[in-house]
């Protein structure tokens, strides 16, 4: 978790933002706090309250408690100040399958008071622009594919210059090229200043665009940070392959580490009959360097190296040795669950 | 739609033509006037279209208002525009306006034209007994028209209302055109006759009044009275739950 930055310089802050359904609590006292100029990937399996929150901070819902402000002004009291700089894509695109593309993007316009009709034509044709649909502008919506309604979806976002884009699952039935676009779209906008929040169960996909992430579970935020704090917050573990699994797990105690043999998720030691016991154990939780993890450089507290030596002096006959550092995944997983046993 | 409306008179019209002479008493009022004055066509096709078919057609318009935009999902996008929650209903609002000012136009100018074209047009002999030349009757027409789009507009402040309910449009369609039989019905039963002047369909077959010398504006003003209620009250009904409402579709 990162410090909360002061609220002149976030894009969105809630606090105890919820929203209860009957008996079921969607979205469940969720604190983000977005900052100004990022990048922030929304992440959480499905129906996890990620859309039911955009809904919430786009006004399309009301709150059943706690209160959000979007870009610094208080909402949904001032709804209508703050939605003229926002552009949105809520749960995948939506249009008038009668209307051509551009008829379609001047629709939605004209239904915006706040921008001027003399500029209409324009802005929609650069909206059409960006997202590479120059060419299909005149052609009927009904004869869109999933991929071009998504962009279509994106331009409508793009009608205006805007402060923030909040983009629920934009890459949604976009092919490889597609996404590449989009992606490179969301660098663009973010280095023309604007904030991107972007929903998202594609963990590449946030990895390679985001600055930040946030990831819900069952209504609530589970973690929020940075995207190397958030990769970081997960422990480091070092992983030991060997015969020896006793001799191993006493060595490893006079570190002060805790191993464990062939944690759930993982291989079954067993299973390696001749290569032996797999030992997992968490190391200390001192701040990792983010940049050397892979190599086998480890925390401040215990040097791998060290251990590495002292098991084979103990006589243990060490087949595989490695510090392991959680991925965004893994931490997702961690965090959300596994499989189909997802928290619902 | 307008064009199923602009059929009606057609119908009517080219039925007439064909068969033999109607017996005068058979048949909707009027229709056995047509075949000596074709202006005729447009005043029973009115007649027979107000009933059910342009209840029907206003049913779908103004059931479909709100409901249809969240149908397609497009009403998420209209908000966040931000086309603003009151704005979007007063503009929904007008567009079925429109389609009611222009739905019984279209059954009594389609009807004049067919009738003009199939029949001979001339004076026309009022309820009243009084006679007058064919211009002032299409005064008259006209007239009627507007009597049938103030009798519409409460029901599709109903219409509104119930859009305002569900994300299903087909529903809000329905529940508006079957609203408007159920009230048809209690209006025909003598036991609820208590009940009977505060029905939104109450006054929709009174326009003979306006086929009079001078014209009676007695059921005119009553209907403008109880539509203008019917507004009020769903107009003020589909504010309060559209407003508030959780657009999750």
């Amino acid at each position: 978790m990162t410090a909360v930055a002061p609220a002149a310089e976030l894009s969105i802050e809630t606090a105890g933002l919820s929203k209860r359904f009957g008996h079921q609590l969607a979205v469940d006292g969720v604190d983000l706090a977005v900052p100004k100029g990022s990048v922030f990937g929304f992440l959480g399996p499905n129906g996890s309250g990620k859309t039911t929150t955009i809904r919430l901070l786009l006004g399309l819902a009301a709150a059943t408690g706690g209160s959000m402000r979007v870009l610094g002004e208080e909402m949904p009291r001032r709804l209508h100040e703050v939605l003229p700089r926002v552009g949105a894509l809520v749960e995948g695109p939506a249009f008038y399958p009668f209307l051509s593309g551009a008829a379609n993007l001047h629709r939605f316009d004209a239904a915006d008071p706040y921008v001027s009709a003399a500029t209409r034509r324009a802005r929609v044709q650069s909206a059409l622009r960006r997202v590479g649909l120059t060419h299909a502008a005149d052609k009927k919506v009904r004869a869109y594919s999933l991929g071009m309604k998504q962009r279509l979806g994106i331009a409508n976002a793009l009608l205006a210059p805007r402060e923030l884009l909040v983009l629920d699952e934009p890459t949604n039935g976009l092919d490889p090229q597609g996404t590449r676009e989009v992606r490179s779209l969301v660098r663009s906008l973010a280095a023309d200043g604007a904030t991107v929040f972007v929903s998202s169960h594609l963990l590449a996909e946030v990895e390679q665009i985001c600055t930040h992430a946030a990831i819900m579970s069952a209504g609530k935020l589970v973690a929020q940070g940075t995207l190397t704090e958030l990769r970081q917050s997960g422990q480091a573990r070092i992983r030991v392959l060997t015969p020896d699994p006793g001799a191993a797990t006493q060595v490893l105690a006079g570190f002060g580490l805790n191993a464990t043999r062939s944690p759930a998720g993982s291989p079954d030691g067993g299973t390696a009959a001749g290569a032996g016991e797999v030992l997992y154990a968490p190391l200390p939780a001192v701040a990792f360097d983010g940049q050397v993890s892979s190599d086998g450089a480890g925390p401040s507290g215990v040097a791998p190296e060290a251990v590495v030596a002292a098991l084979v002096a103990a006589g243990v006959r060490v087949r595989g040795f490695a510090t392991e550092q959680l991925s965004l995944e893994e931490r997702f997983v961690a965090l959300t669950g596994e499989g189909f046993d997802v928290v619902q | 739609m307008l064009c199923a409306l602009a059929a009606i008179p057609v119908l009517i019209a080219v039925a007439v033509r064909v068969s033999s002479a109607v017996p005068p008493g058979r048949g909707p009022a009027f229709l056995d006037r047509i075949t000596q004055n074709g202006l005729f066509v447009g005043v029973t096709a009115m007649l027979v279209s107000v009933p059910l078919f342009l209840p029907l057609t206003v049913g779908v318009v103004a059931g479909d208002t709100v409901a249809g935009e969240a149908g397609m999902g497009t009403l998420r996008y209209l908000l966040v525009a931000p086309a603003g929650r009151i704005r979007l209903l007063l503009v929904k609002y007008a567009g079925a306006a429109v389609f009611v000012v222009v739905a019984p136009l279209v059954v009594a100018l389609v009807g004049a034209g067919i009738g003009a074209a199939l029949f001979p047009v001339g004076p026309v002999t009022l309820l009243s007994g009084d006679r007058i030349g064919a211009g002032e009757a299409m005064g008259r027409l006209l007239l009627i028209a507007g009597y049938l789009t103030v009798s519409l507009l409460g029901l599709s402040a109903i219409g509104l209302f119930i859009s305002t309910l569900t994300d299903v449009p087909v529903g809000a369609m329905a529940a508006t055109v079957v609203l408007s039989v159920v009230s048809q019905v209690l209006d025909s039963l003598p036991q609820l006759q208590w009940l009977h002047p505060w029905l939104f369909s109450h006054y929709w077959l009174d326009f003979g009044d306006l086929l009079r010398q001078p014209v009676a504006w007695d059921s005119f003003a009553s209907n403008a009275l109880l539509q203008g209620g019917y507004l009020a009250v769903f107009g003020a009904l589909a504010y309060g739950r559209f407003i508030t409402k959780d657009v999750l579709s």
